[in-house]
């Protein structure tokens, strides 16, 4: 059991390690920096930038130095939580991420709760009423969910709310309480605005979901330890939870590793198309005019958080599942 | 049970029986993939769309980048199939009128104007397959100049014609699967084969690369490294940068089941027989091995593709992948990014069809594949 627990922490950290070089190598894809971004800016508007304004510039953001000073800088102040400025807004990012990193964990969160809450008595029924119309039906709209984007769906789920019933399910808060501070009020008005999207969000995990979890029940049901306990007389409920649905749930819940970076994944495109106050289009916005501060500390949050949030699901693993525990290989 | 055979059942096999037992490998993948109906209904429509994608430019109508303001969000036109009681197809003409309160322009059909549609029409000239000029097209209308009065689906705000559009977005957005999967194969057939065969540090260094690359999310890495290729790079080149992109993160699935089966193709009593037999690594490998596992790749290929037909579009879609003037159907699809434009033009949606049609077509086909390739079983 510890020495699971250690490879998984040994792994988390390397990934974590990982996740910084490569969004450090993200940061510095663009050609030019920030400098030349800001005086092309500049010229724009007028104002031209001298060669030597540019080198103080370059020197005071340590734009000058060797790529690896520059990595082993900032690797330091994140280490520190410190992120810096967003050359953009001219404030620190971590302001200007804000509440908006919150919101994309709960969303995340939720969606993901919802999909577990969906798929596990979907799977359930289709498996123990397998080829009757209820299975064909989730079936049907588990190829569905398989096969539209995430942002597809947003598109069209806003289209219909729009035509349909005259709804725009876009945002997470009402206009009188987007830049209020948080109270009660703001706090209902942001849990009548959230279904749309985590249901949005779920569908496409529940789809899958739904079928490793009737595919495992199905392999479960069919043991002759299922057939001995309805031969003992066990009612059909007991039979069928007590055992095939614990043993099936195993592979299941290690599907939570990929689940997290899924559905994060998708949370970052419906923000986008919903304009939900996620980090989502903060991203989009931040790549597009190349505050690459800004969109790298987004990708290493993100990045991190997932990997903690898969982390716990291992630990969740261990303690639903003996074998782990047991210091067995899985 | 009694031990006496029944006298009525012959002792030797039945034709299918013995059909059966001297079929070769692909003859049963066949008879095992054509059982699932569904899988080959896809195959066909899969089949379909690449043939759309082969000849892209003689089955649009109008040139797709031709633009013209005042043809802009014409709603989809409806086609009249009988003339006067014969099979004569035709549109009516367009009439464009100013709302005096919005001053916009919006069009109403013309019931004076009949234009009718002609098979193997002239209209904007094009060469196909890049060597034969030519300006015949599969269908058009009389006058050959069918961008002035036929919108099958209606246009986009520059006046260009969305079903032309969506015929060249489809050879984009198909292609760009076909050469993402085949970077992720050449890069999943290694590394999972070196995964797979050499085992020791080499696969536990492989693993934990595949284990760490996917608990990562991808949509922000890749709309980081997408962001990245310059607004300089020609159409070709970003086509080929935001391939690279995908296919970098997207091989892990595919060195995932190559090393499962390289794994479990190890332990079997005929690959044993050619060790012992002494065939040289390379010849049990390219002889033995790859024969007995190139269905499920095929079927994990054609599980893969979506996926990657999905990264293109999504990133396009977000304005990080493809960049107009090129057409693929994320970039169709951005145009209709929010309700003003969705509530103006709902033609716009078209685009999305044919993304669920081939996605949901080639995940059956998977599915299929996948079931017959393991025909013993």
């Amino acid at each position: 059991m510890l020495a699971y627990l250690a490879r998984r922490l040994v792994l988390a950290v390397i990934t974590v390690w990982a996740i910084t070089l490569v969004t450090f190598i993200i940061m510095q894809l663009p050609p030019g920096d920030f400098v030349d971004a800001y005086m092309a800016q500049s010229a724009a508007m007028g104002s031209a930038f001298s060669a030597a304004e540019a080198a103080a510039m370059r020197h005071a953001y340590g734009l000058d130095q060797p790529i690896w000073v520059q990595y082993e800088k900032w690797l330091a102040l994140v280490a520190h939580g410190q992120f810096g400025l967003s050359f953009e807004y001219g404030r620190p990012v971590t302001e200007v991420i804000g509440d908006r990193l919150w919101l994309t964990v709960a969303l995340a969160l939720l969606a993901i709760v919802v999909t577990w809450g969906l798929a596990l008595p979907i799977g359930i029924y289709s498996a123990v009423r397998q080829y009757s119309i209820g299975d064909y039906i989730f079936t049907f709209l588990g190829f569905i969910g398989l096969a539209v984007p995430n942002f597809l769906l947003a598109l069209i789920v806003m289209y219909i709310g729009f035509r349909a019933f005259g709804l725009n399910v876009g945002g997470l808060f009402s206009a009188d309480q987007q830049l209020a501070p948080w109270s009660w009020t703001k706090l209902a008005d942001l849990g009548r605005h959230l279904p749309a999207p985590v249901l949005i969000l779920a569908l496409a995990g529940t789809a899958q979901l739904v079928r490793i979890m009737r595919a495992n029940l199905l392999d479960e049901l069919r043991r002759p330890y299922v057939m001995t306990a309805r031969a003992r007389g066990l009612s059909e409920h007991r039979v069928i939870l007590k055992y095939p649905v614990r043993a099936a749930l195993n592979p299941f819940a290690s599907t939570i590793g990929y689940l997290l970076p899924f559905t994060v994944s998708g949370s970052v495109i419906i923000s986008v198309v919903l304009s939900l106050d996620t980090v989502g289009p903060l991203l989009l916005h931040s790549l597009l005019s190349q505050d690459m501060l800004l969109a790298s500390t987004i990708i290493l949050l993100l990045g991190i958080l997932t990997v903690i949030g898969t982390l716990l699901s291992d630990l969740l693993l261990m303690w639903i599942d003996p074998r782990i525990r047991l210091g067995q290989r899985r | 049970m009694s031990l006496t055979l029944p006298a009525d059942e012959p002792l030797v096999a039945t034709e299918a029986e013995s059909r059966i037992a001297v079929a070769t490998q692909r003859q049963l993948i066949w008879w095992r993939f054509r059982r699932h109906k569904l899988a080959v209904i896809s195959a066909v429509v899969v089949i379909a769309f690449y043939l759309v994608a082969i000849f892209a430019d003689p089955l649009a109508v109008s040139p797709p980048w031709d633009t013209n303001a005042s043809r802009g969000y014409i709603p989809p036109q409806a086609i009249h199939w009988f003339d006067n009681g014969s099979f004569h197809p035709y549109v009516y003409g367009l009439k464009g009128k100013r709302d005096l309160r919005t001053f916009k322009l919006s069009y109403a059909p013309d019931p004076s104007e009949k234009r009718y549609l002609t098979l193997f029409a002239r209209g904007y000239a094009y060469s196909l397959f890049g060597l034969i000029p030519t300006d015949i097209h599969l269908l058009g209308v009389a006058d050959g100049h069918p961008e002035n009065s036929l919108f099958l689906l209606g246009t986009d705000q520059m006046g260009r014609d969305l079903f032309s559009r969506l015929v060249l977005a489809t050879r984009t957005s198909l292609t760009i699967g076909l050469v993402g999967v085949t970077l992720s194969l050449v890069l999943g057939v290694l590394l999972g084969g070196l995964s797979g065969l050499q085992g020791g540090v080499a696969d536990v260094v492989i693993q934990r690369v595949i284990e760490i690359l996917r608990s990562i999310p991808t949509i922000p890495l890749w709309m980081g490294l997408a962001a990245a290729v310059p607004t300089s790079w020609s159409p070709n080149q970003v086509y080929f940068a935001i391939t690279l992109i995908i296919s970098l993160i997207g091989w892990t699935e595919l060195a995932r089941v190559v090393r499962g089966r390289f794994l479990a193709l190890r332990e079997e009593d005929f690959i044993t027989a050619a060790e012992l037999a002494g065939a040289s690594r390379m010849r049990i490998i390219f002889r033995h091995m790859v024969p007995s596992f190139l269905s499920h790749i095929i079927a994990a290929v054609s599980l893969a593709l979506p996926a990657m037909i999905i990264s293109e579009t999504t990133l396009s879609f977000l304005g990080l992948g493809l960049r107009p003037p090129a057409i693929s159907w994320g970039v169709l699809l951005q145009d209709a990014q929010n309700l003003e434009t969705l509530a103006l033009a709902p033609w716009l949606l078209f685009a999305a069809i044919p993304v669920i049609v081939v996605i949901l077509a080639f995940n059956f086909l998977g599915d299929g594949l996948r079931d017959a390739a393991d025909p013993y079983g």
